[in-house]
């Protein structure tokens, strides 16, 4: 797979831009929507007292997935460099299998289609959906 | 056979009695060109595809989006039999159109993307659900002759 453009990235911080103050409810809403359409995914979240999709549990964790996914926005001109630490917490402690991250990226650009269907254009599509790749790259580079 | 519950039946009913073919078709297919180009691959004769904004405007490739969702009409009347129905297309697709059907999952996810950008916070958690669902099936049926 192909590594991020000088084009991506200026899309991607673009877009961003826009939409950070969304952070924190479109990492809810992805979230939600993950373990309702691929129910597969609450296997990791068995500690959770409430597995529902809405629960508390649920939209604190999207929360804090946005978060990470903001942060390697800044750090997009070297993921594996600025994400070393969640990198080795993904592949020793977490241990989700990486098709996992393509389906969170997946219900994530959903949101971005609800909540900015005029600015979620087909140029955007490609560049989040290349940025998204290249982060869950970054988190599974130390699984083996 | 896939069980469809009434609740399900209803919900992707709702969303094809309402859908705008011509609108949400050319943007789907569009959309997958420009977000996965190797796809390009398949359309060799429908003239510019040099870059996003050709892709946009050329009316060959909306007006074979439209085609393409049109497909799916054959699915909703007949959903408790999705498998067969396709048996034809399937068998098109693999022979005359060798269209590799890791592709058809490409499709599927951006016209996800698509109706989620027409529907917005229509398009529920519980509707998104369902139609993945509905699409799943139909991707799959349309892999089954492929040998």
């Amino acid at each position: 797979m192909t590594s991020l453009t000088a084009r991506d990235k200026t899309t991607v911080k673009a877009f961003w831009n826009k939409i950070s103050g969304h952070g924190p409810m479109i990492g809810q809403d992805a979230l939600t929507r993950m373990l309702a359409v691929y129910p597969q995914t609450k296997t990791y979240f068995a500690h959770w007292k409430d597995q529902s999709p809405t629960s508390e549990s649920a939209k604190k964790h999207g929360m804090t997935v946005m978060g990470g996914v903001a942060d390697a926005v800044t750090k997009i001109d070297d993921l594996s460099g600025g994400l070393l630490g969640l990198s080795e917490l993904h592949a020793f402690t977490l241990r989700v299998d990486p098709s996992n991250f393509k389906i969170l990226a997946h219900n994530i650009m959903v949101v971005m289609a609800i909540m900015f269907p005029v600015d979620f254009t087909p140029e955007v599509h490609v560049a989040m959906d290349k940025f998204l790749a290249a982060l869950a790259r970054a988190l599974a580079e130390k699984y083996r | 056979m896939v069980a469809w519950s009434e609740q399900e039946r209803s919900i992707i009913a709702n969303l094809f009695s309402n859908l705008d073919y011509e609108d949400v078709g050319a943007k789907a297919l569009t959309r997958c060109l420009i977000v996965y180009p190797w796809t390009q691959r398949y359309f060799g004769g429908f003239g510019n595809l040099y870059n996003a904004e050709a892709i946009k405007m050329n009316p060959n490739i909306a007006a074979h989006g439209v085609k393409i969702l049109h497909g799916l009409d054959r699915a909703l009347k007949n959903m408790d039999n999705i498998k067969e129905t396709y048996a034809e297309l399937s068998v098109l697709h693999s022979e005359k159109l060798h269209v590799d059907p890791d592709n058809f999952k490409l499709l599927s996810d951006v016209l996800t993307i698509v109706i989620a950008a027409k529907l917005g916070t229509d398009f529920t958690p519980e509707v998104q659900a369902t139609f993945q669902k509905f699409l799943a099936v139909v991707v799959s049926a349309l892999g089954k002759q492929y040998q």
